[in-house]
């Protein structure tokens, strides 16, 4: 097993402390800043899969491209690995593995030749890089096409490649910018089972996404992130419970109709909370699907026209809901 | 040790990608051949004005356009670059232990092995128009044309850092390889150039380098045009190449 340097605590991989990230962006001759990470602190523990979830735009590749060492923070500290992001990029860089949404696959080159590179780059010497090569083909199911230039590769072979080229040299951390955006169903259960064993293989996965299932089902730890700021951060059933209640949706005609509902409801039923987002009432409340019917009864004798009526257990959108009053899943539409 | 290693692997992997595309050595060679072909013969009347001795046109434009060749054939070799940015390769590099100069020289050379090939060639297509060839004095003219390679390539991957796209990099390089080359007396010597003409052509590095290089090919070899226009090119190649460099340890920054 490699060693790293000084851990600040045994059990983390990473830990940040107030990582920021501004950068000045010029649009019509003015300069503009804009605060892409706010102070992240993060906790990542040793073979665990953490994962970043928040919107496009919210932060999460540009803290990950700050803890491979590629950006460099405007402020804050980070350890990784034991090692200072500020001093030691160098053990960083040889300890790390990192794949970016881009992938970073050479197509112009065929897949042994991406791979027998990048192990030499680690500083493999070429018999080695090639057995090593070799490796990572049988364990991604690559051959059928390692010989061939990665320009002809599909979306999913392609990928396995990247993910290939970020482990080449067996590093203890992988961090992973949104693994399997726009790739098949299949390709994308094909994933989600390699990540899986390479966390039984010892190997501590950093991921980001903005899909609601993957952080639900893949990530042991789910740090949810929106505007540059973490709001909130546990395992997903932690986060999930923290809700405490179902959420139930009720559709109307219109948006005075959900207002008059939405009052109605935070009055009469014992609602943890209730929002309205235009024509559509958001109730929050414990043991949902008892009190339904007295729920409905209610609307009824008051006049208010239900039309649709969705009740959900605590999702990890609910999550986000309750903290930042936006739905992850308009943002994707 | 480690850094020439890495230099060499970077090297590898651009002659490869070339060597699967060996006809963009060639076409690069077209707007070259086209000068020979149909601009040269235009020169051959002119022989006696200043700067072109009668019957020596060839010997005198050929070396610019091997200059000229230099200076086009290396300027966009940052589009690939761009290209490599976008599909996440370059951070692929820069995210492993290797050193940045060694991401970049090795492909530097590259683009100054495929110029001396092309150079070659050229030369030796023109030896049928009467080019004679001082031996001595096109090898270190060869030399001269490495140079201005590393200077022209580390320019274009250092605005390919900066703009990553494709539109910009066209149209910066565009604008600066064209009065560059107007400027070095190319086409036709700067001798026939009024004054100012001739002064502005002063502050343009690549006119000591076609000076140079048209000494060379006359056999000049310990002419003080010659040592000039290394010196001057020399400085500008380190001045882009560390530039370069600058830009890719900043362009995620």
């Amino acid at each position: 097993m490699k060693k790293g340097g000084n851990y600040m605590t045994d059990q983390l991989i990473i830990e940040t402390k107030s990582l920021r990230k501004n950068f000045v962006s010029r649009s019509k001759g003015k300069d503009k800043l804009v605060e892409a990470v706010k102070g992240v602190d993060l906790a990542i523990k040793k073979g665990e899969i953490f994962g970043f979830l928040g919107p496009n735009g919210a932060g999460k590749s540009t803290t990950q491209k700050m803890l491979s060492t590629i950006l460099l923070p405007t402020s804050g500290e980070a350890k990784i690995i034991g090692y200072d992001l500020a001093m030691q990029q160098q053990q960083i860089r040889q300890n790390i593995g990192y794949v970016s949404q881009a992938g970073g696959t050479d197509s112009m080159s065929t897949g042994v030749e991406n791979l027998v590179l990048q192990a030499q780059l680690y500083g493999l010497d070429a018999t080695t890089a090639k057995s090593r090569a070799a490796e990572f083909i049988a364990r991604f199911q690559m051959s059928s096409f390692a010989d061939r230039q990665a320009s002809s590769y599909s979306g999913g072979q392609r990928r396995r490649l990247d993910i290939a080229l970020g482990m080449i040299h067996h590093p203890q951390l992988l961090l992973l910018d949104e693994p399997t955006v726009g790739l098949d169903p299949l390709s994308r259960a094909y994933l989600w089972d390699e990540i899986k064993q390479l966390k039984n293989d010892g190997i501590t996965i950093f991921l980001t996404t903005h899909y609601l299932d993957e952080a639900d089902k893949l990530c042991d730890t789910v740090a949810i992130i929106d505007n540059g700021e973490i709001v909130a951060q546990g395992s997903p059933a932690q986060l999930k419970s923290d809700i405490g209640a179902d959420t139930v949706l009720f559709g109307f005609s219109t948006e005075q109709i959900a207002q008059k509902a939405k009052e109605l409801l935070a009055k009469e039923a014992k609602a943890v909370k209730v929002e309205v987002k235009d024509n559509s009432v958001y109730l929050y409340i414990q043991d949902g699907e008892r009190l339904l019917p007295n729920i409905l009864r209610l609307m009824d004798t008051h006049n208010l026209d239900v039309q649709s009526i969705n009740l959900s257990k605590p999702s990890l959108d609910d999550v986000f809901l309750k903290h930042t009053g936006r739905s992850l899943r308009e943002d994707n539409l | 040790m480690k850094m020439l290693n890495e230099t060499r692997l970077m090297f590898i992997r651009s002659i490869q990608h070339t060597l699967r595309n060996p006809i963009w050595i060639f076409l690069n060679l077209f707007q070259p051949l086209l000068y020979l072909f149909l601009f040269m013969p235009l020169l051959k009347g002119l022989g006696g004005v200043p700067g072109l001795p009668a019957g020596k046109t060839v010997q005198v434009f050929i070396p610019g356009l091997l200059v000229m060749l230099a200076l086009f054939g290396s300027a966009f070799v940052g589009f690939g670059l761009v290209d490599e940015i976008r599909t996440g390769v370059i951070e692929r590099f820069l995210v492993t232990p290797t050193n940045r100069v060694a991401i970049l020289l090795g492909r530097i050379l590259k683009d100054v092995v495929v110029l001396l090939v092309q150079c070659i060639l050229i030369t030796l297509v023109a030896v049928p128009f009467g080019l004679s060839v001082n031996m001595g004095g096109f090898l270190i003219s060869l030399l001269l044309y490495a140079i201005i390679a590393i200077a022209m390539a580390s320019m274009s991957y250092a605005f390919a850092l900066i703009f990553k796209s494709e539109d910009t990099l066209a149209s910066t390089l565009n604008t600066i390889a064209l009065p560059v080359s107007l400027l070095s007396g190319i086409m036709l010597p700067l001798a026939l150039a009024p004054l100012w003409l001739r002064n502005m052509a002063k502050i343009n590095p690549f006119s000591y380098a076609v000076n140079a290089s048209r000494a060379l090919f006359a056999g000049n070899i310990y002419n003080g045009d010659v040592a000039t226009g290394f010196i001057i090119i020399g400085l500008l190649a380190i001045l882009t190449f560390w530039w370069a460099i600058k830009s890719l340890e900043k362009m995620a920054a």
